[in-house]
């Protein structure tokens, strides 16, 4: 779709440091366990983070377009909920069950969108409500426990996959991953994906320019709806029914996409970056667990990381602009401030 | 949206993610009175001589019908009722219930309510949940005292802080009875529970002793910190781990949550190369844990899971080694029955400890279920109720 030309450029907007220290983990996990000397731990590694992954490239969407999307957790869970009650561990319901609940997360990505442009809700609101609403129907439904049980076709998603001569062992949810991680990656090179950062940068600028920012907004959401249901499908597969399995996800994936350099706020910041930064996050986790770091850092370090990360976005791109924004009057240092304009 | 905005939100969620975790898949946790609060030498919950009670409880012969658990009681001390009794039936009975949020306290209340079905003399059954919240609960107590209940049952959320609340419902001179967890009064009638958590520990760590060989590397998962009962389980298996040529790996915390459990197991599997067995605090992510061996395709240790269908299954088609500790959901029959009768001025055990079996090789055919659901837990005593299987589906 592009020239290779411009390829150099996108990858150093922000994707550079979240690589850099994406390969550190990744050699450092090769250090810590024997099994990472080969291509399966790594694999292996990928296949667990998938989830996260796709839900981090459907935050990003969101972000970068500059809103949140809190619901994906709670949609996780509603859509593996959802699943065991109507799969009933049948494998002849596995092909319609999975359209619907890609419907059910384009839904409510589409309502996310619609309250965020049309009623001019903030986004942080919207899918703060969606994710209690959600939350509270399945607590409602199934009272914490529930019922029913997933297929053995549903679940080859997440943990089954297909031998491959020197890869070894390929699991479906690595290859699942890669497509969604490469059509993201042309959807935001064309004129949509473009487009869509630019909103996040300046709306009213989009507007003038005669671009339909409300659309573009909607569409993110969508976005993220249908890839928290995918990333629910890999998950349910992975580990099976919980009524806890999407708890803390959304805010994993947002922490996720701030180590990847996406701007709070939006404006800024690549989809592969975002990628990667879920990616090191839970390589990360998995290097702690090597090392025998207790689990409950876990919480911890994702608060350093968010903490740091916009620290770092705010002072250490440019400390001067940051400075002189402290020091003027809030309002109009505020809205002449952005300065992620010039890394663009 | 602005970047300062940002932060806010930002730390709104941070906020949140500290909130939202509810206790997951907890499987029941009873208490016992205070006791366990008590600290030992080995562990801030370890009680050298309640410990030492429960393990052996487990091999004491129980008092009571054999093939009803339910209501069987072990060395009790029975008390005399005579000033609660109000023959004649066309009784009203109360129950505040600590939450329905499990699938453990689920079958229990369900079996509960299929109890009370078998009895014509109660008349009207009075239940109000709450949601796993003290103030709730306390609230929902006090409305129970104009209801005119002739029986109040509990099952506290938590022991200290609804200890003065119970205090207050016994003044009313309405008949208390405190089930599952318990509070840091004597004034119930009776209080029922199963053996305890030391010897739910101890069932799984001593057969892990036995099925596992000496220099083994045991792989220790727990649900949650700081839950007493839970720490009482743990308590119990490190004391027995500690004194056998076992060796723990690791001890985990998986918060119930399956794909958590999974990717620590795999980790381990990972890092230690072999695991000889695991030893579980809570059964619920079993099966997730004994996936992970599979999915690594190495064979499945030794393992300790739980009562609960969808491990039950694992364990025969698997031809597993295998034992299921219980937090027996039969428990939730026997309140209904202590409260007929103290209404009818019958002796109850002051303490009514019920018999706490384990699913053994032996025995997991029998509470084989392939019909119900994978979170029913076998143990309910439910297969002769007259509504079975319909109403825990």
């Amino acid at each position: 779709m592009t020239a290779p030309t411009t390829w150099r450029p996108r990858l150093a907007d922000g994707t550079a440091p979240v690589l850099a220290v994406l390969a550190v983990l990744l050699v450092a996990l090769a250090f810590a366990g024997p099994a990472y000397s080969e291509p399966a731990g790594y694999l292996a590694l990928l296949k667990r983070a998938a989830p996260l992954v796709l839900l981090a490239i459907g935050q990003y969407f969101v972000i970068v377009s500059g809103g949140f999307d809190l619901s994906v957790g709670s949609l996780v869970t509603a859509e593996v909920v959802i699943a065991a009650r109507l799969i009933e561990g049948d494998d002849a319901n596995t092909p319609w069950v999975i359209v619907l609940l890609l419907g059910f997360g384009l839904l409510v990505g589409l309502v996310n969108g619609l309250i965020t442009t049309k009623l001019l809700v903030p986004s942080f609101i919207v899918t703060l409500g969606m994710l209690l609403i959600l939350d509270g129907a399945v607590f409602l439904w199934t009272g914490g426990a529930p019922r029913g049980a997933l297929s053995p076709s549903f679940r080859v998603f997440g943990r089954g996959g297909v031998d491959l001569p020197v890869l070894g062992h390929l699991p479906w949810s690595v290859v699942i991953l890669l497509a969604v991680l490469v059509a993201a990656v042309l959807f935001m090179r064309g004129g949509t994906g473009r487009t869509l950062v630019a909103v996040g940068d300046n709306e009213n600028a989009v507007r003038l320019a005669g671009g339909r920012v409300d659309r573009l907004k909607v569409l993110a959401f969508v976005l993220s709806g249908l890839l928290a249901a995918l990333a629910a499908i890999l998950l349910g597969g992975f580990a099976g029914v919980s009524a806890q399995v999407g708890e803390g996800l959304e805010f994993r994936a947002i922490t996720a996409v701030v180590l990847g350099g996406v701007l709070l706020g939006g404006g800024r910041g690549s989809v592969v970056a975002a990628a990667a930064g879920a990616l090191t996050l839970e390589a990360l986790f998995s290097l702690l667990n090597l090392l025998g770091v207790a689990g409950a850092l876990e919480s911890a370090v994702q608060g350093v990381i968010i903490i740091a990360a916009v620290a770092y976005a705010a002072l250490g791109v440019n400390p001067r602009l940051a400075l002189r924004s402290r020091a003027g009057p809030p309002e109009p240092a505020r809205r002449q401030s952005p300065p992620h304009k010039e890394n663009r | 949206m602005n970047r300062k905005w940002s932060v806010v939100a930002v730390a709104g969620l941070l906020a949140m993610a500290g909130c939202s975790s509810d206790l997951p898949a907890d499987t029941g946790t009873p208490g016992t009175t205070g006791a366990s609060k008590d600290a030992g030498a080995k562990s801030e919950f370890f009680d050298q001589a309640l410990y030492e009670r429960q393990t052996k409880s487990r091999s004491t012969a129980a008092e009571g019908p054999a093939d009803k658990p339910w209501e069987q009681m072990i060395s009790p001390e029975l008390v005399d009722t005579a000033k609660f009794a109000k023959p004649g039936g066309d009784y009203h009975l109360c129950f505040s219930n600590a939450a329905v949020n499990n699938p453990w306290r689920q079958v229990g209340f369900t079996t509960m309510k299929e109890e009370v079905k078998l009895h014509p003399e109660i008349t009207k059954f009075t239940v109000l949940d709450a949601e796993a919240k003290d103030d709730k609960q306390i609230s929902d107590i006090q409305s129970f005292a104009s209801q005119g209940c002739s029986a109040l049952i509990v099952s506290p959320n938590t022991t200290a802080t609804l200890t003065p609340a119970i205090e207050a419902a016994c003044k009313t001179n309405v008949p208390v009875i405190v089930f599952d967890r318990g509070v840091n009064s004597t004034c119930p009638v009776t209080f029922i529970h199963p053996i305890g958590g030391f010897a739910f520990g101890a069932d799984g760590a001593e057969f892990l002793k036995e099925k596992v060989k000496a220099g083994g590397k045991v792989l220790a998962l727990r649900i949650l910190p700081g839950v007493d009962v839970l720490e009482q389980r743990w308590a119990a298996a490190n004391e027995i781990f500690s004194g056998s040529e076992l060796k723990v790996v690791g001890v985990e915390f998986t918060d119930g949550d399956a794909a958590k459990t999974k990717s620590i197991v795999n980790d381990y599997i990972q890092r230690e190369g072999q695991i000889d067995g695991v030893w579980m605090d809570a059964g619920a992510t079993a099966v997730a844990a004994v996936e992970a061996f599979q999915d690594a395709g190495v064979p499945i240790p030794a393992f300790v899971g739980e009562d609960q269908q969808d491990f039950l299954r694992m364990w025969a088609d698997q031809k597993m080694t295998a034992v299921a500790p219980t937090y027996p959901t039969y428990q939730w029959r026997t309140p209904v029955i202590a409260a007929l009768q103290v209404l009818n001025g019958r002796q109850v055990p002051k303490e009514w400890v019920l018999p706490q079996p384990k699913v053994t090789q032996d025995t997991l055919q029998s509470f084989l279920r392939q019909d119900m659901p994978p979170l029913h837990y076998a143990m309910c005593g439910c297969e002769s109720m007259a509504g079975y299987p319909a109403p825990w589906k």
